[in-house]
């Protein structure tokens, strides 16, 4: 278990390029499919309170999904499992990187990876909208106010400016008053 | 306290310092290295720590501890890079574990289970702007355009992430090689560093 658990963020950790959200999709297959560890809508709220929280949400996640499964000393795995592969990297590689940046066949690599990262991403978002319940084929009164949400949350973000921490804590108020 | 030890000492809690502002985003972040470690502390010289924070956002992993074990690393050695990393990453750690020893003891109280409703809501929205941020500095011609549009296709088939990751960078070299044969240059560069997604 806690092998399991290590191995599977030291993975997250090496393929991490672009950063957490792009690795969601890898987080919930690994967890919900290989491992069966917890159920989708309980990874999907672990995701919500590590974006909710300061710090790399991959790394966020690893703790909370390490704690939940073997407490403080799988959190402290997880998060040590997912900071790994980039420090030995840098530690490594550090040099080399400074050197091989610029190769063309480098910037290649990246060109390509940083495009497919986009695609993560918005499979990221779509399936963990499936998860929180707004994609459904029988949407009631609750899923409309979840997809107003979700468009208000979205137009505060980008034309707003508005921080993620205050747009999480609105959205976290509104839902006390309409569902509460 | 020897000097060693003091030098460890001070980069772990210029880190710890600054730690709790890596929020959903660390837009705040990469100014406030610059202030302590250029400015303050005149540990790099600017041009070092531009350098340190492209090849922080080139190596996987969060850019925030990235690029913390990479200054720690230059002015401390290894230990350093410990010292640093260690400093950037405790107070969000336990912040995470407090949080999840709360939502385990609250998740079936009423309000905030409605809370949560709405919440989930929202991170959907956080995910998709990052989408979109991100999409702005990578997507810089039609090959990547579409790239991006099947790398999302063959994830919604079932597909293993990691086969997307691989596919995504032999794609990069294969399609540069074959616009190289025909004599024309894509454009590989990203428009601008995008920094505040990859924490």
């Amino acid at each position: 278990m806690l092998i399991h658990l290590f191995a599977m963020f030291l993975l997250v950790g090496l393929v991490s390029f672009g950063g957490g959200y792009a690795m969601i999709p890898l987080i919930q297959e690994e967890i919900l499919k290989r491992y069966h560890w917890m159920e989708a809508g309980q990874l999907a709220d672990i995701v919500a309170v590590a974006g909710m929280s300061p710090g790399p949400i991959a790394t966020n996640i690893a703790v909370a999904v390490g704690y939940q499964q073997a407490g403080w000393l799988g959190a402290a795995l997880a998060a040590l499992a997912v900071v790994l592969p980039s420090f030995a990297l840098i530690l490594a590689a550090g040099k080399l990187f400074f050197r091989y940046r610029d190769h063309p066949r480098v910037a290649a690599a990246f060109y390509g990876l940083r495009a497919v990262v986009v695609g993560l991403i918005v499979y990221a978002a779509v399936s963990f909208a499936r998860h929180a319940g707004l994609w459904t084929g029988t949407p009631d009164w609750r899923t409309w106010c979840q997809i107003a949400i979700f468009a208000g949350s979205l137009f505060s973000l980008i034309y707003l400016h508005k921080h993620p921490f205050v747009v999480i804590l609105l959205s976290g108020l509104v839902g006390i008053a309409l569902y509460g | 306290m020897t000097d060693k030890r003091k030098l460890h000492l001070s980069l772990f809690l210029v880190f710890l310092k600054m730690s709790p502002f890596t929020f959903g985003g660390g837009y705040a972040l990469i100014p406030a290295i610059e202030r302590e470690v250029v400015e303050k502390k005149q540990w790099l010289r600017e041009e070092e720590i531009a350098d340190l924070f492209a090849v922080s956002g080139t190596v996987p992993g969060a850019v925030a501890a990235n690029s913390a074990a990479f200054i720690g690393y230059r002015i401390g050695g290894v230990s350093g890079a410990i010292a640093a990393l260690l400093g950037i990453c405790l107070p969000t750690f336990l912040l995470m574990i407090v949080l999840s020893i709360f939502y385990v003891q609250f998740k079936d109280n009423p309000k905030i289970e409605a809370a949560f409703t709405a919440i989930r809501a929202t991170v959907a929205a956080l995910i998709a702007f990052a989408a979109i941020k991100v999409a702005r500095s990578s997507i810089v011609d039609f090959a990547s355009g579409a790239l991006a549009a099947a790398a999302a296709l063959l994830l919604f088939t079932g597909i293993h992430p990691l086969w997307v990751v691989a596919l995504g960078a032999t794609a990069g070299i294969l399609w540069v090689q074959f616009r190289g044969m025909k004599g024309k240059s894509p454009k590989i560069k990203e428009k601008e560093p995008v920094f505040d997604y990859m924490i």
